[in-house]
Formats: structure tokens, C-alpha cells, sequence
């Protein structure tokens, strides 16, 4: 077969396993469900090798293909198709996407084995992965459209999973509505495009840029930051990502799989795919680089301070993206893609991981309530410390390399730049404090009740079902972790899942490492060859200090964590005491929800009620209305009386106006 | 023969059929009167293609013919229709939907 | 000679015309219709239609009149007068009628169009022929002839629905009830084969009425 069709194939298996879940719904038993979706995405994964490896056997210069299948609209110089574009930066995206998703896939099978909406679960999430594979396959911005918003629709649907939770439903609302305004940005900034170039193909438009614009125009800036705001909003970069700690309602897969590894990261893809468009902004690129700072460290931040488990995995995620769209932004897009790969392998198996501890703790996600799982949890527990050790940046675990490669990228540009070098290491040593500090407190100390009765053999259910996030008592219709769950321990298809994510996190590191191993530079070159930092070389005196850097900061700060956590736990209370202040802010979130809440939704309601109560009522009903209402009353009762119901009246009125319209023409004529 | 007179028979068979429309109450009749009209302009038709030596005028009216088979059979439908119903078959009577 | 053809031709037509409107029985003026048709397919041959002619006589002469005559016959076609309606109509009748024939006549007569008062344009050969309408159908006006079709089928299955029997329709109908059912024929009965008679409906009563 050839590429195209492989590449249409990785399209068409989602979908069909999505359609088939869906209308198999009533009759599917058991864990068939599961397999059918997996399936799937194996195949589609196995249909992506394929594509890696057809497009690997055309020339170099010649790796970006285009396959159109059908035209959607071609009139007043809008070309809308429903192309593919086939290059190696879409392709890495789908061996991503598709790999975690297998695994993620395999996991869920166990995982949700004893929710009652399995089957809509599988349905879901392979909805899900064919919209991020139509985002991330799409040949044009109309295409690009499509998969961002169906992405968006996934993610809320799936958050939303356990529908008859109240905070998980609020959750899905609010990621939905912050990623429609990121869609519409990515719409008006389409907008702008077509306006300037003509055209919505990928390889049209950037190919048409250089001539339409100049370098740091107007329009091209505006075009760019629009774009941004779309991707800031799926990437949860400040002021955008306060739907991301909320949606980690959803069940843990969907965490792993949407809000850490995939859908989260197209931010990331868009700014890398549209890097030429970027490049010729570089005032969009500093407000790139300056978010990717910012939600860095503030993410960082609440990281140390949240207690709840996956919240905490879910800043940390904020906080790696962060990295990734600091580095896109500042143009060295192989590393900022090369973090995007590995952080999807540890962040999946943390958050697997951690699925595991929910699952023994019955539900309930608070640090505070944990400790002391490490020996009854030999397997989850390593998992965990892989998934830490990768993501604090520790040689020789994958995330070392990732990291590291984005900051040497970032010191190596100079100029203005050291604020981000500087505030990356800075993030990198929070890193491995947050990181630690959950691991010490979930694993090490006294056993909590939970993990004594693990101990004796016995899993330990909740006598009553209480939502996790505000302690409400639920009815048992929302299904986990009901009377049969399992932990990730205990079942061979989740450990297979975290096995493999832990071996690539561990190991994935070798693809690219400075003077050494470049494969993710050289398989990237066709698609980045024409940016400004591809390829550039890294001084070897930076290299060796960043290096060092990294690995002291890191051992640094899981130094801190164990001091505090471990070595004397009473001294944490301690300093947060102390720092009370900045505890505060960052406990709150700083106050994110509350200024947007303050600055945005109370105007608006006070608008809308003001609109309701006062233009509606009075100007509109009373004044506006009233003439129309009374002339239209008036004047149909008058042509009412036409409407004698004969048929022959009718016939007349008709042959009479013909005879009239002949009429006219003659005296004309 | 000059091709006004055929435009001449076509006009008047066209009036008669409107005439026989605006004057019978029997939906038989006014779709009888209804096919006199639709050929009344089908003899235009054809007379114009002559007039050219073109075809199209033809093929313009094979297609007035299928339509008019169409009316034909949805109009004879409704009219068995009422029938079944028990109504009057008279297009006056039938004046349900006055306003 | 083709001068006296048209003038037999032409007053047959107008006078089947005249014949569907003053005869007060529907069934004589369907057949005077037919009478109609036919004068006017003599017409259209004098035009060189030579195929619209055939299919006028077949398809309209034949097949239509035929529905007609069957729906006159069912419906039963009661004799009515002419004209007997709202005040308004009876005075507008005539003015649209005569403005409408007027107008007509001027328009065709009256025109500047020069060619009118001519025979018409040199033919090529084979003008009208059945191979000559059947190329222009499937190559040009290829689309418009598949429209014409559907709508045809559309027209068709609207026929049988608007027809159908239906439960409850109205005052003489048979209400559905389990006595209709039982006595209901046994399945397989009223079907081709029984009607072309080579299998035995074992225990079927035959109840010529349906």
C-alpha cells in the first residue's frame, strides 16, 4: 500500500472503531468493548509505522505529501479540501498519539473493567484519538479547525465521563468553553491568513508568507498571537489553563491519555507546524517564550503545594508544557517536539501509576490520606520513581535528555533569552521538589489504613461512595470504583501498559542527545530545515555546564523533598508556616479563577441580567416590538381575507398576475 | 405553413384550457383543462425548435410531457384519495384552508 | 397539402379543447381530450417532431387518457354545471380570459421577430427523428433527463402513498378491528402466483371482491 493510503488508514481505524462502539453499545458484553477499541488503535499505530517507514524511502527534499481526498468547497477563492499532509513532524505526532493511545487503550481495559460505561468509555476515547489524529494529520487550516474542535468535544465529553457527578460535569464545561475560545482565535487567525495569502493549505500559505509579508507585520503578528490563543487554550499556558487541574475529574486514562500525553501538546504541534509563519513574528515568539515561562513556574508553584494526587501530576504537566512552548517559540522546535515524545512516555506512566494508588485508595485522591504504599506496591512504586526520576530531569532517564536539549537550545540563542534559561532551571529544580514530595508522601512513611489493608491481602472499599473533589456522597450510578475494581498491580494488562511506558521512559533518551545520537533531528530535517536554529551546533562548555546543572539542581531538589518529607516530616507544616504568604497564593492557585471570575464572568452575567432585565423587558418588548407586532397584526388580517380557500379564486389570482406580467413586457417591447 | 398560425392554434387552445380552469369545480376537469394548457405550450415549444432548426425546443418539451405525467398522477392521486375520504369531490367545497 | 393538414389538424385540436371544457360529462371530456392530443400530435408531425408525435399519441393519448378514464370511472364522474361560483369569479373569469387572449395573440403576432412569419430554418437530416432526440437526451441534456426520471419514481411512490388504504380514514371505511383480521385471507393468497393460477392456495376462500 502505499503512503497515502497507510496514512488515511491510521484515520479510518479510530473512526470505524468509534462508529462500531457506538452502535454495538446495547449488545456488547464484557471486555469486548475494550478490545474492539484497542484494536484499533494498534492498527492505526501499525499503520503509522508503516507511513514512518514509506516516507522514510523517498528523497529527503521530497518527504512532505499531500493527499487530498475530497473537495469540501472551492468558490470565491477559498480551496477547501479534505487533505492530509504527510511530512515527518505529522508523523512523529501520529506514532506519538497512536503509541500512547495502544497503551493507554490496554490500561483502560482493566481500569474502568467494573464501570458501567465501558463501552461508551471505548467509544470515546477512540473518538478522541481519531479527532487528535485529524488535527495533527490535517493538510489545512479549514481541516485543522475540524480536529481541534472535535478534539475539544472529546475532551469534554470525557471529562465529563461520570456524568452524574456534579463537579465533573462543571469541569467538562468549563475545559469546553476555554477551548472554544481557543478555536475561535485559531478561526479568526485563519481568517487573517486567507485575507493576506489567499489561500488555507499548509504548504500554500507558507510558502506564500515570505513574499506577502514582512518581517514583524502587523497583520502576520496578529495572525500568529490569534493562533497562539488556540494553542495556549488546548496547552493550558496562562491565563488559559485553569480547566486543566479541573478536568483531571475525568477518569485517570482520560488524564493520562488527553491532559497529559496528547491533546494538551497540540499547542505545542501547532506552533512547530506553523513555524514559518512563526519565524517571520519574532515579536509573537517573545510572547511565546514569555508564556512558556510564565506557566512554567507558576504551575511549578502550586505544584509544591496541592494535595491532590493527580492535580499534582496535572500542573506538573502545565509546568513541562510550559518548557515545550518555550522552547517552539524560541524557534528550536526538534527539542521542544523531542520533550513533547518523552514527557508523553512519563507523564502517561505516572498518571497510570497513580491511577493504580487511586484504585487501592477506593477512590480517594488526597496526598494527605496516603502514605507507606511503597511495600505493598513494589511494581506501581517503581513506576512511580521512573515517572520521577524522567521527569525531574535525572540522567539518564529520558526526560534528562528532553529537557536539557530545550535549555542548552535556549542558552545557546543568547541575547534576551537568559530570562528563560535562567527561569528554566529554576522550574526544573521545583520540578523535582513537587515530584518527590508526592512520591515520599504517597509511598514512604506510616501505612495508611488503606495500605495496612493491602497489606493483609484485602482490597480496601469504600464503605460509601463520596465524590473525591468536595466529599459529597454520590449514588452508585457513577460507577467507580465500584465493587469489583482492580489496581494496576494486580491486573497483567495494566502492568503490560505501564511496563512498556516505563521501559521508553526510561530509555527514549538515546533518540537525541547532543554531539552523539541525533535521529530525532535527522527523521525532523525535511519538515524544520528552512528554520533559523535547525541544526545549530551547541558549544561544548555550555553543553558540560547544563548538563551538570541540570543533574545538581535535580539531585538538589529531591534532596529538599526527602529532608522535608521523609527525614523530618514535621518540618514541611513548618515552613509553610513560615512562608504563609506565598502558601496562600500558590494553595489558591493565584487566585487564577478568582480574577477571572472577577474580571470576565461577573461583568458578563451583570451584562446579561442588565440586557434581560432592562433592554429585553422594557426597550425591546415594550418599545421596539410593539409597532411591528401591531402593523403585522393589522396588515394579516387584512391579507387574510384573500385566503377565501377556493381553489378556482386562487387559479384566477395566478392567471390574472401572468396576464399582467405579459402586459409589461409587451409595453416594454 | 408560417409558424405564427401554429403559435396562433397555441395561444387559443391555452386561453380555452384557463378559461376551462377559472369556470369547472370538478378537479377531473381542471386537471383535463390543466393538460390542455401544458400542450397548448408544448405546440409553442416545438414550433419555436422548427423555427430554428434546433433541437432543444424538443427535448424541452419531453420534459414539460414527464412533469406533466407527474401532475397527472399525483393529481389523480388526490382526487382518489378524497374519494376514499368520503368528501366532496368538488374543488369549492374543498376550501379548508380559508383564512 | 401540408396547408390543409394543418387546418384539419388545428381545428380538431381547438375543438377537442372546446369539447374538454363545455361537455358537462367528465368522461366525454376526457375522451374529447384524446381527440385533442391526437390532432396535435398530427400537428407536431408538420413540425418535423416526428418523435414527439409517436410519444405523444402513445404516452399521452394512450397511457394517460387511460388513468383518466379509470379515475373518471371510480370516482364516478357527475355531470356539473358551468360557472356556478362566487360572484367575484364570474366577473373575472371572462376579463382575465379575454385580456390573457389577447395579449397572446399580440405577443405572437404582433412580435418583431421575422423569422415567425417564415416555415422555418433549413433542417438537417434526421431533425426530430427518435435517433436524433435520443443523442441530445443522453449526451447534453443527460442530467436533466436522470432528474426527469427520479422525479418520475418520486411522483410515483407519492402516487401510492396518497392512494393507499388507510385505517381510520373515514366515515365508509370498515373499522380494523380483530373480526377483519380473522377473516382476513390466508397468507399467500392475492399473490402473482395465485393470480397466474399455478399454486393452490390450500384452504383459500376466493374472494373475488378484493
Amino acid at each position: 500500500m502505499s503512503l497515502q493510503t497507510h496514512a488515511w488508514l491510521v484515520l479510518a481505524f479510530p473512526l470505524a472503531g468509534t462508529i462500531l462502539l457506538g452502535l454495538l453499545r446495547p449488545v456488547l458484553s464484557g471486555k469486548k468493548a475494550g478490545a474492539i477499541g484497542t484494536l484499533a488503535i494498534l492498527l492505526a499505530f501499525a499503520n503509522g509505522v508503516a507511513a514512518v517507514i514509506k516516507l522514510q524511502e523517498l528523497p529527503s527534499e521530497s518527504r512532505e505529501v499531500v493527499s487530498s481526498l475530497w473537495t469540501y468547497a472551492n468558490t470565491g477563492g477559498l480551496d477547501a479540501q479534505l487533505s492530509i499532509l504527510i511530512d515527518p513532524l505529522s508523523l512523529l505526532m501520529v506514532l506519538i498519539v497512536a503509541g500512547v493511545s495502544t497503551l493507554i487503550h490496554l490500561y483502560s481495559v482493566a481500569y474502568l473493567a467494573s464501570d458501567e460505561g465501558y463501552v461508551r468509555f471505548f467509544a470515546y476515547l477512540n473518538f478522541f484519538v481519531f479527532s487528535m489524529l485529524v488535527l495533527v494529520l490535517a493538510g489545512n487550516f479549514v481541516l485543522l479547525i475540524v480536529g481541534w474542535a472535535l478534539v475539544g468535544a472529546a475532551s469534554y465529553l470525557l471529562i465529563s465521563f461520570w456524568y452524574r457527578r456534579n463537579t465533573a460535569t462543571k469541569a467538562g464545561i468549563k475545559a469546553f468553553v476555554i477551548n472554544v475560545l481557543g478555536d475561535v482565535g485559531i478561526v479568526l487567525g485563519t481568517i487573517l491568513l486567507l485575507g493576506a495569502t489567499g489561500s488555507v493549505d499548509f504548504l500554500t500559505v507558507f510558502n506564500e508568507a515570505p513574499q506577502v509579508f514582512n518581517s514583524n507585520d502587523g497583520t502576520l503578528v496578529a495572525a500568529c498571537l490569534l493562533l497562539m490563543v488556540g494553542a495556549f487554550a488546548k496547552s493550558a499556558q496562562v491565563p488559559f489553563h485553569t480547566w486543566l487541574p479541573d478536568a483531571m475529574e475525568g477518569p485517570t486514562p482520560v488524564s493520562a491519555l488527553i491532559h497529559a500525553a496528547t491533546m494538551v501538546t497540540a499547542g505545542v504541534y501547532l506552533i512547530a507546524r506553523m513555524h514559518p509563519l512563526f519565524e517571520l513574528a519574532p515579536t509573537a515568539q517573545v510572547v511565546g517564550g514569555i508564556i512558556g515561562l510564565l506557566t512554567l513556574l507558576i504551575a511549578a508553584t502550586i505544584g509544591l503545594v496541592v494535595t491532590d494526587l493527580k492535580r499534582v501530576i496535572a500542573y506538573s504537566t502545565m509546568s513541562q508544557i510550559g518548557y515545550m512552548i518555550m522552547a517552539v517559540s524560541s524557534g528550536i522546535y526538534v527539542s521542544g517536539l523531542f520533550h513533547l515524545m518523552t514527557h508523553a512516555f512519563f507523564k502517561a506512566l505516572l498518571f497510570m501509576a497513580a491511577g493504580s494508588v487511586i484504585g487501592a485508595m477506593a477512590g480517594e485522591q488526597s496526598l494527605n490520606r496516603m502514605g507507606g504504599f511503597r511495600k505493598v506496591m513494589p511494581i506501581t512504586y517503581a513506576c512511580f520513581i521512573i515517572g520521577g526520576l524522567a521527569l525531574s530531569g535525572m540522567p539518564p532517564f529520558s526526560g534528562f535528555f528532553s529537557k536539557d536539549d530545550i535549555l542548552l537550545g535556549i542558552g545557546e540563542l543568547g541575547g534576551w533569552h537568559w530570562i528563560l534559561y535562567v527561569g528554566g532551571y529554576i522550574g526544573a529544580l521545583m520540578t523535582a521538589i513537587y515530584t518527590f514530595r508526592m512520591i515520599f508522601r504517597a509511598f514512604h512513611g506510616d501505612p495508611c489504613e488503606e495500605a495496612k489493608s493491602l497489606e493483609a491481602g484485602r482490597l480496601y472499599h469504600a464503605p460509601e461512595h463520596r465524590n473525591p473533589a468536595d466529599g459529597t456522597l454520590e449514588d452508585t450510578g457513577v460507577g467507580f470504583p465500584g465493587s469489583k475494581h482492580h489496581i494496576a498491580e494486580r491486573s497483567v494488562a495494566m502492568t503490560i501498559a505501564m511496563g512498556v511506558l516505563a521501559f521508553l521512559a526510561t530509555t527514549a533518551g538515546v533518540l537525541q542527545i547532543p554531539k552523539i545520537s541525533h535521529v530525532m533531528e535527522n527523521f525532523l530535517e525535511p519538515t524544520f530545515v528552512g528554520a533559523k536554529h535547525f541544526g545549530v551546533e551547541i558549544d561544548t562548555s555550555l553543553l558540560l555546564f547544563g548538563m551538570g546543572l541540570g543533574t545538581v539542581l535535580g539531585l538538589l531538589g529531591i534532596w529538599i523533598a526527602w529532608t522535608l518529607y521523609v527525614k523530618r516530616p514535621g518540618s514541611a507544616a513548618a515552613i509553610e508556616a513560615r512562608f504563609a504568604g506565598a502558601h496562600k497564593l500558590f494553595a489558591n492557585k493565584w487566585y487564577f479563577d478568582e480574577a477571572i471570575d472577577f474580571a470576565i464572568v461577573r461583568p458578563f452575567a451583570a451584562l446579561g441580567r442588565f440586557g434581560q432585565r432592562t433592554v429585553e423587558r422594557v426597550v425591546v418588548d415594550g418599545g421596539i416590538t410593539a409597532g411591528p407586532v401591531s402593523l403585522a397584526r393589522v396588515s394579516s388580517a387584512a391579507v387574510r381575507s384573500w385566503q377565501s380557500g377556493l381553489l378556482r379564486a386562487y387559479a384566477a389570482a395566478i392567471t390574472f398576475g401572468a396576464a399582467l406580467v405579459l402586459l409589461y413586457f409587451l409595453l416594454q417591447g | 405553413m408560417n409558424i405564427s398560425w401554429y403559435l396562433t392554434v397555441s395561444a387559443i387552445i391555452f386561453t380555452i384550457g384557463a378559461a376551462g380552469i377559472l369556470t369547472k369545480r370538478n378537479p377531473l376537469v381542471i386537471l383535463l383543462c390543466l393538460e390542455l394548457m401544458l400542450n397548448a405550450a408544448n405546440l409553442s415549444l416545438i414550433s419555436f425548435s422548427r423555427m430554428w432548426g434546433n433541437e432543444d425546443g424538443q427535448i424541452f418539451a419531453i420534459i414539460v410531457m414527464v412533469v406533466a405525467a407527474c401532475e397527472v398522477v399525483i393529481g389523480l392521486g388526490l382526487i382518489v384519495a378524497i374519494h376514499r375520504r368520503g368528501l366532496p369531490v368538488d374543488a369549492d367545497e374543498l376550501s379548508e384552508l380559508r383564512g | 397539402m401540408s396547408a390543409v393538414i394543418f387546418f384539419i389538424a388545428a381545428t380538431g385540436a381547438i375543438a377537442g379543447a372546446i369539447g374538454v371544457v363545455m361537455l358537462r360529462n367528465p368522461f366525454y371530456g376526457v375522451l374529447s381530450l384524446v381527440g385533442h392530443l391526437l390532432c396535435l400530435a398530427a400537428l407536431f408531425l408538420l413540425l418535423n417532431a416526428e418523435f414527439l408525435a409517436a410519444s405523444q399519441v402513445i404516452i399521452y393519448a394512450g397511457a394517460v387518457m387511460v388513468l383518466y378514464v379509470f379515475v373518471v370511472a371510480y370516482v364516478g364522474g357527475d355531470s356539473e354545471s358551468l360557472g356556478a361560483s362566487p360572484g367575484f369569479l364570474r366577473l373575472m373569469t371572462p376579463l382575465v380570459v379575454v385580456l390573457l387572449l389577447v395579449e397572446l395573440l399580440i405577443a405572437t403576432l404582433g412580435s418583431g421577430l421575422k423569422a415567425i412569419g417564415t416555415e422555418g430554418a433549413p433542417l438537417p437530416d434526421g431533425f426530430g427523428s427518435p435517433a436524433a432526440i435520443g443523442e441530445a437526451l443522453l449526451t447534453t441534456y443527460l442530467l436533466p433527463f436522470e432528474i426527469a426520471s427520479i422525479l418520475l419514481l418520486v411522483a410515483a411512490v407519492g402516487a401510492v402513498g396518497l392512494a393507499r388504504r388507510r385505517r381510520g380514514f373515514g366515515p365508509g371505511d370498515v373499522p380494523f378491528d380483530s373480526a377483519t383480521i380473522a377473516a382476513a385471507p390466508p397468507k399467500g393468497s392475492g399473490t402473482m402466483a395465485e393470480a397466474a393460477g399455478d399454486r393452490a392456495i390450500v384452504g383459500a376462500p376466493r374472494n373475488e371482491s378484493r
